[in-house]
């Protein structure tokens, strides 16, 4: 029990630990400023608080990666579930697995070193993307989810009566129709969660976006550069020794629990419509 | 053939190409997977190749990159991983127990505590690295950058994950294992301690072994913890201050020569090798005793 309670306890320690200095942080620097505000400068002299460079650099990245991520996951969760034979998932379950434990800070070094002189050898247009961008963190980044995202959309298909598929099959649909028109469907709340919990991982992740998006805030949209989201901030600030008090170490735990605050909210979100689809066919 | 035969058979062979199109379009999401994973691990052997040597796990850091080593980071990393271990697992599996076995779901506050499991399962890290600063680092508890504030923290971070895959572990232990030994007159403590949790054991351990792998490659919360980047000492003890691979990976990545690169991909490599090892001897244990009942 004493140790169950302790999920609870850690959940109101970084409430309270977040809230705090965040309240503080609030009481010196505006809210409208800090939500509205286009320049993010906190450590500068004449120090600017507004957070929207950090946050359209996060939107960026996470846009990327679920752009990368989303279709492949769909499409290898489709196969997996629905065409692949038992030799097959056998093989591939593990390699997905893999690539799923690989460290981040091993896909940021990736993103760094491979995948940005890559882009910038073939890239079609004028200007071609700064050494750090959004948009190799962003490529690297769905790859990175794609394992997560598949094995969760394939369970939610897999959880789909196989009465459903001999059904349609029996009435002449190719396997085709009977993934699309049948399976996805039935299991649209199980793979919806899914996606959401990817957009709840491409916000928080760190290490891929500190290596490899770079550490200029930067308001803009558009990918190819240097940019620097929440979660790269909180890093560089946090390793950067801020002395307690002062207003930059605060502006780690205002980042935080807008972070924070956004993830869990996504999350939840993402459980209960979990909850919702397991009980469809029990 | 008639018109409408025509018609069939013309639609069937049509049908057939979309779905081979369409196969082959899913085959080729599950091929980029591979392929990724493929071209990285490729691609990073190849670049650490010149400085995988002895030199690499014995020397300390250093300004100059030929003379650098990670032997600092692999003890750092040893120490705080087994001190994670020593702590969430315990506290781990007696949550999952406790939920598992003796918690009325009916209750509200049990629901309470699986909803905030779940949710706190998929909180990034590095908001845990905020909370080990805020929290055990400086503010109440105050330990300071140590070996024991990383391990506090990033028990924390894989509580959750143990709990979960614990928890599954023990659900696979079918009832009648409990049934019979209630029956022979054992008080429910003694039921789940003499005959469900060793049953569940190959489970927990699998799980255990994966979370402490994340553990092993998080470097997010650390950087936030504290670890330094420049020890040129092994931990001497629970307050000693730290480094860990994955920082120090961090920290020759942003070094701008090329040397300290090479470095960091040789390092990549170290830590992928202890995480293959970690992961295979998860996969050996599910494979040896898994059961069905």
């Amino acid at each position: 029990m004493a140790c169950a309670l302790l999920s609870v306890f850690t959940t109101l320690g970084i409430v309270v630990a977040l809230l705090q200095p965040t309240i503080e942080f609030f009481s010196s620097v505006g809210v409208g400023e800090f939500f509205t505000g286009q320049v993010w400068a906190p450590l500068f002299a004449s120090a600017k608080f507004g957070v929207l460079p950090l946050v359209t650099a996060t939107l960026v990245v996470t846009g990327v990666a679920l752009a990368v991520c989303v279709p492949l996951g769909l499409g290898a969760a489709i196969y997996l579930s629905e065409y692949a034979s038992r030799r097959a998932r056998r093989i591939l379950k593990p390699v997905l697995e893999v690539l799923a434990g690989i460290p981040t800070v091993v896909y940021g070094f990736f993103a760094l070193t491979f995948v940005t002189p890559l882009l910038r050898d073939i890239w079609p247009f004028a200007r071609p993307p700064d050494i750090f961008n959004a948009l190799s963190a962003g490529l690297v980044m769905g790859v990175m989810i794609l394992p997560t995202m598949a094995s969760l959309a394939e369970d939610a298909m897999r959880a789909v009566p196989d009465s459903l598929r001999h059904g349609a099959l029996a009435l002449g649909s190719s396997r085709l129709q009977v993934s699309i028109r049948v399976v996805f469907p039935a299991a649209v709340s199980g793979i919806v969660a899914a996606c959401v919990l990817a957009v709840s991982r491409a916000i928080g992740e760190t290490m891929v976006v500190l290596i490899a998006a770079g550490g200029t805030p930067n308001l803009t949209l558009d990918p190819a550069r240097t940019m620097q989201t929440m979660t790269a901030f909180i890093a560089a600030a946090g390793f950067g020794d801020q002395p307690t008090g002062s207003v930059g170490y605060k502006t780690i735990f205002a980042v935080g629990a807008t972070l924070f605050v956004a993830t869990f909210a996504i999350n939840a979100i993402s459980i209960r419509l979990v909850r919702r689809f397991r009980q469809a066919y029990e | 053939m008639s018109a409408a035969a025509e018609t069939l058979a013309s639609n069937t062979a049509r049908r057939r190409v979309k779905d081979i199109v369409f196969r082959s379009g899913l085959l080729s999401c599950v091929a980029v997977g591979v392929i990724a994973l493929v071209v990285l691990l490729v691609y990073v052997a190849s670049k650490g190749a010149p400085r995988l040597n002895i030199d690499l796990l014995t020397r300390f850091p250093s300004s100059l990159p030929k003379r650098a080593g990670a032997r600092s980071a692999i003890w750092g990393t040893v120490w705080i991983v087994g001190l994670t271990a020593a702590m969430c697992l315990p506290v781990g599996v007696a949550a999952a127990v406790y939920l598992e076995e003796f918690a009325d779901n009916r209750r509200w506050w049990n629901r309470l505590i699986e909803v905030n499991i779940q949710n706190l399962a998929a909180v990034p890290s590095i908001v845990y690295g905020i909370l080990g600063l805020g929290f055990i680092v400086r503010g109440p508890l105050g330990l300071g950058p140590t070996v024991l504030a990383a391990a506090l923290t990033l028990s924390l971070l894989v509580l959750p994950i143990v709990i979960i895959a614990s928890r599954e572990a023990l659900r696979a232990v079918p009832t009648s294992f409990r049934e019979g030994a209630l029956a022979l007159g054992a008080t429910p403590l003694q039921a789940v301690r003499t005959q469900v949790l060793p049953a569940a054991v190959p489970g927990i351990a699998t799980g255990a072994i994966l979370a402490l792998s994340r553990a092993i490659g998080e470097a997010a919360p650390l950087l936030l913890v504290g670890g330094i980047t420049f020890i040129t000492f092994t931990p001497t003890g629970l307050d000693s201050q730290f480094t860990a691979l994955p920082i120090q990976i961090f920290n020759w990545i942003s070094r701008p020569q090329e040397e300290f690169k090479i470095l960091a991909a040789a390092a990549i490599v170290v830590l992928l090798v202890i995480l293959l090892l970690m992961n295979s001897v998860a996969i050996w244990l599910r494979n040896r005793f898994e059961k069905r009942w």
